[in-house]
């Protein structure tokens, strides 16, 4: 499938609300999350204590941001690894390229990583010669479909197993075409074997890291598949790439942080594997890799950390705000558009991309606020988006008709006594067409709201007047004649 | 989450400026007289500003400042005189008490005035509990019905336990819990209008919880909420009618449930 743009989110959502096995995969997506989130929060009394602490370490990171990324390349660079700065995706791909080639390498396993996705590795490899393999199940799925994923930590969520058990069977030919792929072992198996030849054979191993810890010079990574620590250990290089962000000054301040994101991002207390890894095998180590390379990739963060949207850097990437996002249920991640769907991608979306070509994210949210509800990290995404919308708003991106209709109503709004009457107009009109049956199936200039739904018909006269009829004396606040326009 | 403690000395008879908000202006004056009554039964004098036109929270979210901040200039010079202010809904006083302060917080002249304008501003069901301390539910509803905790008053304003318990002590009344009361039913303002499939997607789901209650009647707080799952059950033909909790709470005289006329069939009226 095409990879789908954000301008298109109507036309995008349509397609994915049309489509039954992406929609029964996304309701069991909200039952199982809304299940999960009630036993993790239950069972941790201390669940907030715990987010105010994550908040607090992040925030205090980013103040001294580059004192800590500082600390932390001269701690690679002292046990033995490599530090590349790079400011955006060109340089992240030239880099990681010619870290390949001067280690003659043809095949590079990687590790699960939504930066780079970032920064459309896997194609840029591709072309030019090397053989890539993603080793994390959803991901190897998805590259064996030509999609990307469509949730942070659930990359192949929008599939149904028969999908996926469809795709071994065209893809995995030397097989027997009659093998038995009805359950999910049978799949996890197949491609256990069909990953460990790669693993073995992988002259690289990609991964991101879900933290960089300053006074070691460590990479964190979690996975539940064990992937992630093959694909380190074994190939002769390491490429580890991670976003500045993702640094953090102590171990404790990482333990902290891994208290809530694996309960966030799957309602696990803990995922099945947490790997601390700091630079190259050495001397007296049993494995690892020969070379530890680390880039470092900006890509708009230090942007992002100048502004109003500086609170999105303190994101983890636990996918929570997506799986609780009614929004991201209806539609899936696919449909926004951009690397990331759902709520964080309304916010990081137009900042990776631009605001004119991502405009319509940060509308597609009724502003429910469920989002920062289960934010781990307390990211205030509405308020985020609503910021997006006045960029948009400003820049009169947004649709013209939209434009003209809230400044008429603002317009209106703006001179209380102009608006009393047109509202005794408007009513008159409305009840004399709905009065009778209670409800209106097509009302003019309201097209979008009788989609789904009926127009309740007025009651019959504002409350304002039918008030003052009532308590003559009372309409009256003690400031009414300073309304002003 | 319920924000400010009641004031030391509260005062004996406070004057209660009643924002109606736009939609129960327009659409639904009963929940406005709903609301003054409970007020009134809570020992407040009700007074109903007339130049009141609308929060501006369409701005807000649409991105427009500019016209917000002018609204809420205009919100602020015709309520900051009251003890409180009371809107039935968790919307608008979300609007009032969590988004003026930031809208306003540049403008030498309002950035307080809208500071001490949010600090008195309560969702009415709120105000009835926590602020008075006032339960006297003097209501019969010999009905099973279902509630929806309509998003802002519930995230924004922490309201989830107070209208519950204020239903409790409605007279025959039977509370059938929706298994996932607190997801959105896809309103969002202007939301539902830009992104209509989508929000229709959301308002189908939260029907299809309400009828599976079996409960013959939703509530919920919030009128935007109540008109999007209104019109939702009548364009499935559903049984179920909605209304605003206030209009339950407020005791004897109630009318026609939304979308419904005195001769429209359905249910109890």
């Amino acid at each position: 499938m095409a990879h789908q743009i954000s301008l298109d989110f109507s036309k995008n959502a349509a397609r994915a609300q049309a489509d039954t096995d992406l929609q029964s995969a996304l309701a069991k997506l909200q039952r199982d999350t809304r299940l999960a989130r009630s036993i993790i929060t239950g069972r941790l009394p201390e669940f907030e204590d715990l987010r105010d602490r994550a908040v607090a370490i992040k925030d205090h990171t980013l103040a001294n941001l580059d004192h800590y990324l500082e600390t932390f390349e001269a701690n690679v660079t002292d046990a033995g690894g490599h530090v590349h700065w790079c400011n955006d995706a060109g340089g992240a791909r030239e880099t990681i390229l010619q870290i390949c080639r001067d280690s003659d390498a043809k095949i590079v396993g990687k590790g699960k990583s939504m930066v780079s996705e970032e920064i459309a590795l896997n194609d840029y490899l591709i072309a030019h010669g090397l053989e890539v393999v993603e080793t994390d199940l959803g991901e190897y799925i998805l590259q064996l479909r030509g999609e990307t994923p469509s949730h942070v930590v659930m990359p192949a969520i929008h599939l149904k197993k028969e999908q996926i058990a469809e795709t071994f069977r065209d893809h995995h030919t030397t097989l027997d075409p009659d093998r038995p792929l009805d359950v999910p072992r049978d799949m996890t198996e197949e491609a256990r074997a069909k990953l460990r030849e790669k693993f073995l054979a992988a002259d690289v191993g990609i991964t991101g890291a879900n933290m960089l810890i300053a006074e070691t010079g460590s990479i964190v990574v979690v996975t539940n598949e064990g992937n992630g620590d093959l694909t380190q250990t074994l190939p002769r290089v390491h490429i580890v790439i991670a976003a500045i962000e993702k640094v953090v000054p102590r171990v404790e301040d990482a333990l902290s942080i891994l208290r809530i994101l694996a309960r966030s991002a799957t309602g696990q207390e803990i995922t099945c594997y947490t790997t601390f890894a700091t630079g190259p095998k050495r001397p007296d180590d049993l494995d690892g890799p020969e070379e530890f390379h680390l880039i470092l990739l900006d890509n708009g963060r230090t942007k992002l950390l100048e502004g109003a949207f500086r609170d999105v850097l303190r994101c983890i990437r636990c996918g929570a705000c997506q799986s609780a996002c009614p929004v991201y249920g209806a539609v899936g991640g696919h449909a926004y558009g951009g690397v990331y769907g759902g709520p964080i991608g309304a916010v990081l979306t137009p900042a990776l991309d631009g605001i004119d070509k991502a405009w319509p994210l940060p509308e597609a949210s009724s502003f429910c606020g469920n989002c920062e509800a289960v934010c781990p990290m307390r990211i205030p995404l509405p308020g985020l988006m609503r910021r997006w919308r006045d960029i948009a708003h400003n820049e009169k991106l947004n649709k013209a008709g939209a434009r003209r209709g809230l400044a008429l109503w603002a317009w209106a709004a703006r001179r209380p006594a102009l608006y009393r009457l047109g509202a005794r107009i408007a009513l008159r009109l409305l009840k004399t067409f709905g009065g009778r049956r209670g409800y209106l199936r097509r009302v003019p200039l309201a097209g979008g709201w009788t989609t789904a739904r009926d127009l309740p018909a007025p009651e019959g006269g504002t409350f304002i007047d039918l008030w003052q009829k009532e308590n003559l004396g009372k309409t009256q606040g003690n400031t009414t004649g300073k309304t002003g326009s | 989450m319920t924000a400010a403690a009641p004031p030391v000395t509260p005062p004996v008879t406070p004057r209660v400026g009643l924002f109606a908000t736009c939609l129960v202006d327009l659409y639904r004056p009963s929940v406005g007289f709903a609301a003054a009554s409970l007020l009134e039964q809570a020992g407040c004098e009700v007074f109903v500003p007339r130049a009141q036109v609308c929060c501006g929270q369409p701005a807000y979210n649409a991105g427009d400042r500019a016209n917000a901040a002018a609204i809420a200039r205009q919100t602020i010079n015709l309520f900051e005189g009251f003890d409180y202010i009371v809107a039935p809904s968790g919307s608008c006083a979300g609007m009032l008490r969590r988004h003026y302060p930031d809208l306003l917080s540049d403008d030498p002249q309002y950035a307080t005035r809208a500071q001490s304008v949010a600090d008195k501003t309560w969702e009415l069901i709120v105000f009835l509990t926590d602020v008075r301390g006032w339960t006297d539910i003097d209501a019969s509803w010999p009905a099973s019905v279902t509630y929806h905790d309509a998003c802002s008053g519930l995230r924004e304003l922490g309201v989830k336990n107070q209208p519950r318990q204020l239903l409790e002590k409605v007279e025959g009344l039977e509370l059938r819990e929706l298994e996932a009361a607190d997801v959105c039913c896809g309103f969002g303002g202007t939301f539902c209008i830009k992104y209509p499939e989508v929000s229709g997607a959301m308002v189908d789901n939260k029907v299809d919880e309400i009828v599976a209650t079996g409960a013959a009647t939703v509530l919920s707080g919030d009128l935007g909420c109540l008109m999007n799952i209104a019109g939702r059950l009548s364009r499935r033909g559903e049984a179920v009618e909605a209304r605003h909790m206030a209009e339950i709470l407020a005791g004897p005289a109630i009318g026609p449930a939304i979308g419904r006329t005195a001769d429209s069939d359905g249910g109890k009226a």
